[in-house]
């Protein structure tokens, strides 16, 4: 029985160990859920993004890999005009589109494309403007309907767009993948058929890789793209197996079922590393975890009462505790990555005494008040619980007493929204690289009626207003220096920490980059043999 | 038979109509709506927010959205979903097989191991051999499922690598959906190993997810058994000099199996919670997934329709149930 028992076995192993070499040129992503569908401008996770914008399409403009630079995409080239209001695109000539079995392309890409693609998310009366729900969500969280006056082509390979106002992030904001371009020619084709929403679940795009088919929760299936413009990709097949539990994604990278893993548990960071044939990537992730005050409650409407608090934490310990060590403290907030970050300033030291001192003078005794911890793991809070603790563990040592207080996720954001916390732990992932999505989004005072500080400094605000109207990154990077010098002394936050992501891979994966914005491109990517 | 069958139906109107009523305010009580979880840390604006509520019919008084939702049902429309925008029904159909495949070999996991084992136990009560088996079958009804689901993926796919970590196939195969049951559209399907690669890949979450169950059985088939041998007809059996075979075989497990089928239709649905589970560990595109996915996304669609579907394919088993312990204890028939 028994060596019947390792003969099975043994053929079980060769057949897994046939199947792994027969197709050697099959890169398998254990993805970590399911796409809400294949039209990036639809949705906003960062699983769907990965399957849609950074397999099938392309933009005008895109992030490098591993940087959030922006380099030319399906536009050559780009000029804006000195005050800032018209951008004009010179799209790529060439550009071939994927064919499927309802549709083949009959001309390369071009500016109707361009049109097509915005317009959907932006005209009402766009035919395609209702379809598969209709609810572009970045184009509205970027504010594209307010930014863009008009977008006109004056000749096939040139895109004018003209904005209400300057807005500097604008060229970045169309690197993000909402901003994916479609095919017109597949949308009128699908239109006439009467099968409008075939455009989204069937995608066709100019990307690395073509759509092969999709089965609900298991996998999604992708082959190499001849005719890309830049180049065939290295892998002939990819394959996203989705797995959704962690320690079960890292199971199959070490049995060899997947090559490249995301969002691996930080419990098992010590054994990947320890490991011979995975290799653990890493980069600082362009993210934020902080710590908001409400500073509309009493006594946090008080900046000495914020400033003794920010004193009375202990980062390091938050750092090696909760991040074990991979993540870096924050002072400002923006990540030290991104440009215009300030280096001047400086971060409130761990000093109980003088914090005990500081509310003291802001005249607040036996405080007692609320920690809320997020039920959910993020890169910029791996265990908001644990960090809550330690939070509560050093306030106390200032005389402020403080329950933990948690929700569902859903309920959670709710009540933050609504203002019902005291003190909230909430963080941020950049979406373009560029300093206004942190600072306006999340501390400027329109943000301020729902923002988790429902903080609003007009100073500080006005320089964010400044700073969007010019396109010139020097003139930028100084009003941004001088919004977190005014960040900091008012403390509305308690920064925490920039957290590094990590991301393991097989040894025989080859030009993977782990990208600061978090989205996972595995168009360079090749498999040693 | 038929009035048996009648009387049975009869009931399920209201169990259909308590169904609707639970799934619909279930997933309403919970706080946060579709619109603003999809939302997440970014939020949106109060007037985004009532625009979307109101393309989705949410802004209409609860009533009149319950009354819509079981009207739209009754015509066989089980709605939209709001995250996929794909029809409920299209989704239940794509991912039931899968939960129905793991479920059915689980059950016959269970019952093969387990039926034999209560019997043996019960034949030799008392022995080693007895409390062994009634020991490890405690165990595997306490046994939390997550972790006993990473023990054996760690023993068997990663240092054994008999088995695979997770998923229904591998991915060399692109089997053609027919059934939507790999074991069969596999065996319809050209390609060479795909069926062998399903049923390789339906050995550990099988398992998992029959350990319960198999518990159950086990036991309950051990006390039905020992309870049966002390009746007076199994003395007379023996004293007509009936082999042990015979007795054991014929006259004993006969009735006691009428308690445990009855036990066997009742894990039909603990099954499905366990496939909750099982699903999540194993990567199985079942509906256990799906559902915990629709609630955390609050896709209210989903969700109400999504356990009506459920609850009217465990009311279904239960019934054949039924049916079957009608088979085989005909005094079921007549009473009323």
């Amino acid at each position: 029985m028994k060596r019947h028992l390792k003969a099975t076995g043994l053929c079980l192993a060769l057949i897994a160990g046939f199947a792994m070499t027969a197709e050697a040129k099959t890169l398998v992503y254990c993805s970590e859920g399911s796409p809400e569908g294949f039209n990036p401008s639809l949705y906003s996770a960062g699983t769907t993004f990965d399957a849609s914008a950074q397999t099938i399409y392309n933009r005008l403009v895109e992030f490098e890999p591993g940087t959030t630079n922006l380099v030319p995409g399906l536009a050559e080239s780009w000029t804006a005009s000195d005050d800032g209001l018209v951008y004009t695109f010179k799209l790529r000539p060439g550009v071939k589109w994927h064919s499927n079995d309802k549709f083949t392309p009959t001309r390369d890409f071009n500016a109707d494309d361009v049109l097509f693609s915005f317009n959907r998310q932006w005209d009402e009366n766009n035919p395609y403007a209702g379809v598969s729900g209709g609810n572009y969500q970045y184009f509205g969280w970027m504010d594209m309907a307010n930014i863009l006056k008009s977008i006109e082509k004056t000749d096939d390979m040139t895109v004018v767009f003209t904005l209400n106002y300057p807005e500097a992030p604008f060229v970045s904001n169309l690197a993000m993948d909402f901003a994916s371009i479609m095919s017109a020619e597949y949308a009128d084709k699908m239109a006439e058929g009467g099968t409008m929403e075939v455009v989204d679940n069937e995608p066709i795009g100019t990307g690395p890789f073509v759509f092969k088919g999709y089965k609900k929760d298991a996998v999604i299936r992708y082959e190499a793209f001849d005719d890309y413009w830049e180049g065939k990709p290295a892998v002939d097949k990819l394959v996203f197996a989705i797995t959704t539990d962690p320690s079960v994604r890292y199971q199959k990278l070490q049995a060899g079922e997947c090559h490249i893993m995301p969002y691996p548990n930080p419990a098992d960071l010590d054994a990947m590393e320890a490991e011979a044939d995975i290799n653990l990537m890493q980069q600082e992730g362009l993210n934020i975890g902080y710590l908001a005050f409400n500073t509309e409650k009493e006594p946090f409407t008080d900046k000495r009462v914020r400033q003794a608090l920010n004193m009375a934490i202990n980062k390091d310990a938050i750092i090696d505790v909760v991040f074990k060590g991979a993540a870096a403290k924050a002072t400002n907030p923006i990540p030290p990555t991104m440009w215009s970050y300030n280096e001047e300033v400086e971060d409130y030291p761990y000093d109980p005494e003088k914090a005990k001192a500081l509310l003291k003078e802001a005249g607040v005794e036996g405080l007692k008040t609320n920690i809320w911890a997020m039920p959910v793991q993020r890169p910029y809070n791996p265990n908001a619980r644990r960090m809550a603790e330690l939070i509560q563990a050093d306030w106390a040592k200032v005389g402020v007493e403080a329950d933990i207080v948690t929700f569902e996720w859903a309920e959670y954001l709710d009540r933050v929204r609504k203002g019902e916390h005291d003190t909230v732990l909430l963080g941020w992932t950049g979406d373009n690289g560029d300093p206004d999505n942190f600072m306006f989004v999340l501390l400027g005072c329109e943000a301020a009626k729902s923002s988790s500080s429902r903080w609003c400094n007009h100073e500080f605000d006005d320089l964010l207003r400044d700073a969007k109207k010019t396109a010139d990154i020097p003139t930028r990077t100084e009003l941004y220096e001088k919004a977190q010098v005014i960040f900091k002394e008012e403390a509305p936050w308690v920064t925490i920490a920039h957290s590094i992501v990590f991301m393991p891979v097989r040894e025989e994966v080859m030009g993977y980059k782990v990208h600061p914005l978090g989205s996972h491109i595995f168009k360079n990517v090749s498999l040693a043999e | 038979m038929f009035g048996f069958l009648l009387h049975r139906l009869s009931v399920l109107v209201p169990i259909f109509i308590g169904v609707t009523l639970v799934a619909f305010s279930f997933i309403r009580v919970l706080p946060g709506d579709p619109v603003e979880t999809l939302a997440g840390e970014r939020g949106l604006s109060p007037e985004r927010h009532a625009e979307l509520l109101t393309h989705l019919g949410l802004d209409k008084p609860v009533w009149e959205q319950y009354l819509i939702y079981v009207g739209n049902i009754l015509q066989g429309d089980f709605g939209r979903s709001f995250i996929t925008n794909k029809p409920v029904l299209t989704e239940f159909l794509e991912l039931f097989p899968a939960t129905v495949e793991l479920a059915f070999c689980a059950m016959v996991f269970a019952i093969v191991v387990g039926l034999p084992a209560g019997l043996v136990a019960a034949t030799r009560r008392g022995t080693i051999f007895d409390q062994t088996l009634m020991g490890i079958s405690l165990t595997g009804y306490s046994m939390p499922i997550f972790w006993w689901g990473l023990l054996l993926i760690i023993f068997f796919s990663n240092t054994l690598g008999w088995t695979p970590v997770s998923g229904r196939i591998s991915f060399l195969y692109d089997v053609p959906r027919v059934t939507g049951f790999l074991l069969i559209d596999s065996l319809l399907g050209d390609e060479k190993g795909a069926f062998l690669s399903a049923l390789r890949h339906l050995i550990l979450p099988s398992v998992v997810l029959g350990t319960i169950p198999l518990a159950i059985i086990a036991r309950q088939t051990r006390s039905a058994m020992l309870e049966v041998l002390g009746e007076d007809y199994i003395r007379t059996a023996k004293a007509k000099g009936l082999s042990p075979t015979r007795i054991i075989g014929v006259h004993a497990l006969r009735n006691a199996m009428i308690t445990v089928v009855t036990v066997i239709g009742l894990q039909g649905g603990a099954l499905l919670g366990g496939a909750i589970l099982t699903e999540t560990i194993f990567s199985w595109p079942g509906i256990g997934k799906w559902m915990i996915f629709s609630v955390s996304s609050r896709d209210y669609f989903v969700v109400q329709s999504g356990l009506l579907l459920i609850a009217l394919c465990i009311m279904t088993v239960n019934l054949l149930i039924d049916l079957l312990y009608g088979v085989i204890n005909p005094r079921i028939l007549h009473q009323r």
